[in-house]
């Protein structure tokens, strides 16, 4: 009996590993790829550079390797091997972390929160002034309208 | 009395500078270099930059330097490149006729998938020395902005013409052929 068990178990271990292979590759697609990459000569990344012959090859060289089911990391080393660093698009890609790589994405959030901060308290010195702007409260202008209301009081 | 300026708008104002700053900068980084193409303009002969990289081929490293004593025609090219297939039979056919006396050509292949490099290599029957700049360091040193770009170098080093776009019959017997009478 755990012998029949044991057999059935191969066997169905047998019959999925194909398909469990086959449903692991591809590992990644040329999409989720062409925006992390750039293309070098365009200086763009590579989903932007649309007709450039260059662009086109590395295209190329990334679906064979996605052809291969190699992995989306395996696929950027093997670009950086051909066309070194700079085609990574990614601060921090590198895998240098260098202080670069930390102020390209703390500097805009913090340029982001200084500049809604700013807008608030200026939005809010605003409305004061407006506030103390409005009729009735103003003593200056209070003032003159009595005054000119006495004079034209018949 | 009322303040003239207050933090925001100098905040905004030094913001708009530095990003001006930046562009600025990032235009005059951009521009190439053009000393060796002003020197060629004065009949000037301005030294060769240093290159040593790897050869396409995979075995070891090659320079310029090892070519010193020969008349060196310097191909920048890439197998994307569309008006590089036109040039390559012509360099092909330089490099034999300039090998026996005393000259070379010596290609490097620039920003390219290495296989798809020795893939055009072979198709053009390339036997001359090849070099891989994979990712584009030599282009600043010589100025290069487009593919191909060649230059032709005296024997002693130093840069005599160059071209930028393909190479062609005329040229390459203007300029080669006078520099291959040279010694060193």
């Amino acid at each position: 009996m755990t012998r029949a068990l044991l057999l059935v178990v191969v066997a169905v271990a047998l019959a999925t590993a194909p398909s469990a292979l086959a449903a692991d590759c591809p590992r990644t697609s040329l999409g989720d790829i062409e925006d992390e990459v750039m293309c070098p000569v365009c200086g763009t990344p590579l989903n932007l550079a649309e007709d450039a012959p260059q662009a086109e090859r590395e295209r190329a060289f990334i679906q064979r390797l996605i052809d291969r089911c190699r992995s989306k990391d395996q696929i950027k080393r093997a670009l950086v091997g051909q066309f070194g660093e700079q085609v990574l698009a990614l601060p921090g890609d590198e895998g240098d972390d260098s202080l670069g790589d930390v102020l390209v994405y703390v500097v805009p959030g913090v340029a982001i929160l200084l500049a809604a901060v700013g807008i608030a308290l200026r939005a809010t010195r605003w409305r004061r002034r407006r506030r103390e702007a409005a009729p009735g409260t103003a003593p200056v202008a209070s003032k003159r309208l009595d005054t000119d209301m006495e004079r034209y009081d018949l | 009395m009322r303040r003239v300026l207050s933090p925001i708008p100098i905040a905004v104002i030094l913001g708009v500078a530095a990003l001006v700053g930046l562009l600025a900068y990032g235009l005059s980084a951009n521009e190439p270099d053009r000393g060796i193409e002003h020197a060629i303009a004065k009949g000037e002969r301005k030294r060769a930059p240093a290159l040593e990289l790897p050869r396409l081929s995979g075995g070891g490293r090659g320079s310029l330097a090892d070519q010193r004593g020969n008349v060196v025609v310097l191909n920048f090219w890439a197998s994307w490149c569309v008006p590089c297939r036109k040039e390559s039979p012509l360099l092909e056919r330089w490099h034999a006729r300039i090998s026996r006396r005393g000259g070379t050509v010596l290609g490097v292949d620039v920003l390219d998938v290495s296989s798809d490099a020795r893939r055009f290599a072979r198709e053009f029957g390339l036997t001359y020395p090849m070099l891989r700049d994979k990712d584009g360091d030599t282009l600043d040193a010589f100025g290069v902005i487009a593919y191909p770009e060649t230059f032709v170098i005296d024997r002693s080093g130093r840069i005599a013409a160059s071209r930028r776009g393909p190479v062609d019959e005329r040229f390459l017997r203007r300029q080669v052929a006078p520099l291959l009478r040279e010694r060193s």
